[in-house]
């Protein structure tokens, strides 16, 4: 029942698009002011009908409907209901359905909010962000249909992955759609705005708002994702350069640099066409890194079921996208004229833009490099941390610094720096560098250079922020507040990844239950092992006790290994103290055929810290969200 | 100019892409899984202590061998090696390949510790063994004299495995 109906709304909706497209085609050539009520009737029937797709799925989770093959594989009556949710989305099919949703939301409220800027762009933006829609549909329907029928009805679900079961998890996906598929619309609409003439101060006014928003959602989806990555995968780390970590972060860098480029395109003309290929580059990446989690051509904790097909349509959907894209930009673009002085805020916005491009490239060859290489030498090889650590770490320096001075300073015309305030703040924070190298006795000399380089920005981000506080004349300099949060966010983020590198400590070693071990300044002991029946899994709880002998504290932790039953799978709990100033992490596993567990410990500091900056620098970002001038 | 610059961005779009269209078609060993039932790969290993090859196609010679991954820095080989020992004083073939070892550390390791193996071969790279769906060592396959496997133990063998080794070579 649920499964027909399912099918239904899909159909409709994919109905809706077609008869989007035709008759937005049709009424381009019409001699209207606006799109008549008929296209809006259509789009608000064609998100009726989405937003009812997903609800019927949801209810299929939700009844526990085992004759959808998609409810049947994922979920099982016993499971919690917040992972009955969730499991909506933690697989592929439904994941696409999700996917599917947010263009069609983004296309609706983007047609709803410029009705009247521009009859042509406008219909072209619902044009092409429609010829999306359908593709993603075609995809759903020939490959990945999530409401598939199976008969005879399975009495019982195969369960939700263990792995999957987490809070963190069930919004993670959700997040990071909102951002990476929320680009789509500003690609829609980079070229709508070609084909229409458009001009660049009002395309950067009309799509300013959704490139703030998709930053906003894709920076708390890789920071929810990294914070899942941390509890539950129990590696000790909260960001591995997974390829598929790396496919979220490709489209931060770009949209981070289109929100810079799109503030100074509303301010001064010249880098139209920029933006413009930043537009369109979001969301040709965020599918690209899509085709490589969903096509199994890398492997890693994200790799979905697979299936060859799935690749191929991806793919070539793909290609379709970036050959019309690129004939639509050469067919289309206008020449323009650049011209910027050195030490304006333009030139600063854009020197941000020259980082985060070579950010993406370093991150976008480490992570397609492997395949590469496989293919044509069959070669396998994997890019580590070491990679990124090495290449990107270095260019922080001068990004930080910039990022000091690029909020104050003002449009067009450049003022000469003051030479003392920037020595004095260089002293003190070369001061404090000694300081904290003296109490944690470590020797990093790249570390070190980090360590005075954010805290430059921290420092100078808050000065700028009291001063700013303090004095209501400041309202005619250009000093925008949210910048200046989201820039000391970003201070304080680098200065506590660059402390929690080098202070972080990690022991691994094995012991029988009753054993004692000492290493270094820590005793650690597994007193006890304990074994809990839960209702869908079963568990091994450990008594460790952490024993530190320098600063006299001892601390239990209670790691767990689970067995979960459907499907089996046994998944490692990590057991975490965490305050303020250091994380104490402990895993354990069982070695096969023997009496010994492996614990893994590690001491982490400033995790806490690390998460809150990151909250901080979304919280910039969300500050321009609601601020009046946007 | 600009058609230049049109014409390289295709060339390198297309040639980006039509990468990635390949590495869809290439097949992966990642899972070992459902390695049994399989035949192994066809291989040319370079034996040890000699500088003579030997393929794999030469197991089609004995009715059942047992493939084995060690090496002397490995503990839980050690731990196992007492079976393996045992294993060959019951006739059973076993094929050693020698994982990402020294020659010398591992000429050591069988003079203090007996040599079980008919064959050993050695992968200094650790590359043939992945294409056997290794992941560590020690592990442990069975072929019959077709090379399909028929029983893939992944750590040190115990005396249950030894048992049930002997017994499916002794059904035939």
């Amino acid at each position: 029942m649920l499964s027909e109906l399912g099918n239904l709304s899909v159909l409709i909706s994919i109905i809706l698009s077609f008869f989007l497209i035709f008759f937005s085609l049709r009424e381009l050539k019409l001699n209207l002011i606006k799109p008549t009520s008929k296209i809006i009737n259509l789009s608000r029937l064609q998100l009726s009908f989405t937003i009812m797709s997903f609800i019927i799925l949801l209810l299929g989770y939700l009844f526990s409907d085992f004759s959808i093959i998609n409810v049947y594989e994922n979920s099982h009556s016993t499971k919690p209901l917040l992972y009955k949710v969730s499991g909506v989305w933690g697989n592929h099919e439904g994941s696409l359905l999700l996917w599917i949703n947010v263009l069609v939301i983004f296309s609706y409220l983007f047609f709803k909010k410029n009705i009247g800027v521009n009859k042509k762009f406008q219909l072209l933006t619902l044009i092409f962000q429609n010829i999306l829609i359908l593709g993603f549909f075609i995809f759903l329907v020939t490959t990945s249909n999530p409401f598939s029928k199976i008969f005879p009805v399975p009495q019982e679900g195969l369960g939700l992955n263990p792995i999957l079961q987490d809070p963190a998890l069930a919004i993670h996906p959700p997040l990071l759609y909102l951002g990476f598929v929320g680009s789509s619309i500003y690609f829609s609409a980079a070229l709508a705005s070609l084909i229409s003439k458009f001009d660049g101060k009002n395309f950067a006014t009309v799509s300013k708002p959704w490139v703030l928003i998709s930053w906003l959602f894709q920076t708390l989806g890789i920071l929810v994702g990294s914070i899942w990555a941390y509890y539950e995968l129990g590696w000790g780390g909260y960001w591995f350069w997974d390829p598929v970590e790396n496919s979220s972060l490709i489209p931060w860098f770009l949209m981070t640099a289109l929100f810079h480029s799109i503030l100074v395109l509303e301010k001064r003309d010249g880098i139209y066409l920029w933006v413009i290929i930043l537009s369109i580059l979001t969301f040709t990446m965020s599918v690209t890194g899509t085709f490589l989690v969903r096509s199994g051509i890398l492997n890693s904790v994200h790799t979905f079921a697979n299936d060859p097909s799935r690749g191929m349509f991806i793919l070539t959907f793909l290609s379709i996208m970036i050959f019309s894209s690129v004939y639509i930009f050469y067919k289309f673009s206008p020449t323009e004229e650049r011209s910027f002085k050195f030490f304006s805020k333009e030139f600063f916005i854009l020197t941000n833009n020259w980082f985060m491009i070579f950010f993406l490239i370093t991150v976008l060859i480490g992570t397609i490099y492997p395949i590469f290489l496989e293919v044509l030498t069959s070669q396998k090889i994997s890019i580590g941390p070491p990679y990124y650590n090495t290449v990107l770490a270095p260019f922080l320096i001068p990004l930080l610094f910039i990022m000091a001075y690029g909020p104050k300073t003002s449009w067009i015309i450049s003022k000469p720096f003051k030479i003392k305030k920037i020595l004095f703040t260089l002293l003190i924070s070369s001061l404090i560098t000694f300081f904290i190298i003296f109490l944690i006795d470590q020797k990093n000399y790249l570390i070190n250079i980090l360590l005075i380089s954010s805290l430059y920005l921290i420092l100078q981000s808050l000065f700028d922020l009291f001063k700013n506080l303090d004095n209501k004349k400041q309202k005619k300099t250009f000093v925008n507040k949210s910048s200046l949060v989201s820039h000391l966010g970003f201070g304080l983020f680098i200065f506590f990844i660059s402390l929690n590198s080098i202070m972080s400590i990690e022991y691994d070693l094995n012991i029988k239950v009753g054993e004692k071990k000492q290493l270094n300044e820590f005793e650690i002991s597994l007193d006890d092992l304990k074994v809990y029946d839960d209702k869908n899994f079963k568990k091994f709880v450990g008594d460790v006790t952490i024993l530190d002998n320098k600063n006299n504290i001892i601390e239990k932790l209670k790691p767990e290994i689970r067995i979960y039953n459907s499907p089996e799978t046994i998944t490692y709990e990590a057991s975490i103290k965490s305050n303020i100033f250091s994380d104490t992490y402990v895993t354990m596993s069982n070695i096969s055929r023997s009496e010994f567990y492996n614990i893994k410990f590690h001491k982490k500091p400033f995790m806490n810290l690390i998460w809150l900056s990151t909250i901080l620098i979304v919280f910039g970002g969300f500050l321009r969200a609601i601020g009046r001038k946007f | 100019m600009r058609k230049i610059i049109l014409s390289l961005t295709i060339v390198l779009i297309s040639l980006i892409i039509l990468i990635l269209f390949l590495g869809l078609k290439t097949k992966k060993i990642y899972d070992t899984k459902d390695i049994i039932g399989k035949p192994i790969s066809k291989l040319e290993l370079k034996i040890l202590n000699e500088n003579n090859n030997f393929n794999t196609a030469d197991l089609r010679k004995n009715n059942f061998t047992l493939i084995n991954f060690w090496a002397s820095w490995c503990a839980p080989c050690k731990k196992e090696h007492k079976h393996l020992i045992s294993l060959k004083k019951k006739n059973i073939k076993i094929l050693g390949i020698n994982f990402k070892d020294k020659t010398s550390n591992a000429n050591e390791f069988l003079k203090k510790l007996g040599n079980p193996y008919y064959l050993i071969a050695s992968d200094q790279e650790g590359k043939t063994s992945v294409s056997f769906g290794v992941y560590g060592i020690p592990e442990t396959i069975l072929v019959n004299k077709d090379l399909i496997i028929v029983k893939k133990y992944i750590g040190p063998l115990d005396k249950n495995d030894v048992n049930k080794i002997l017994e499916i070579v002794n059904k035939k």
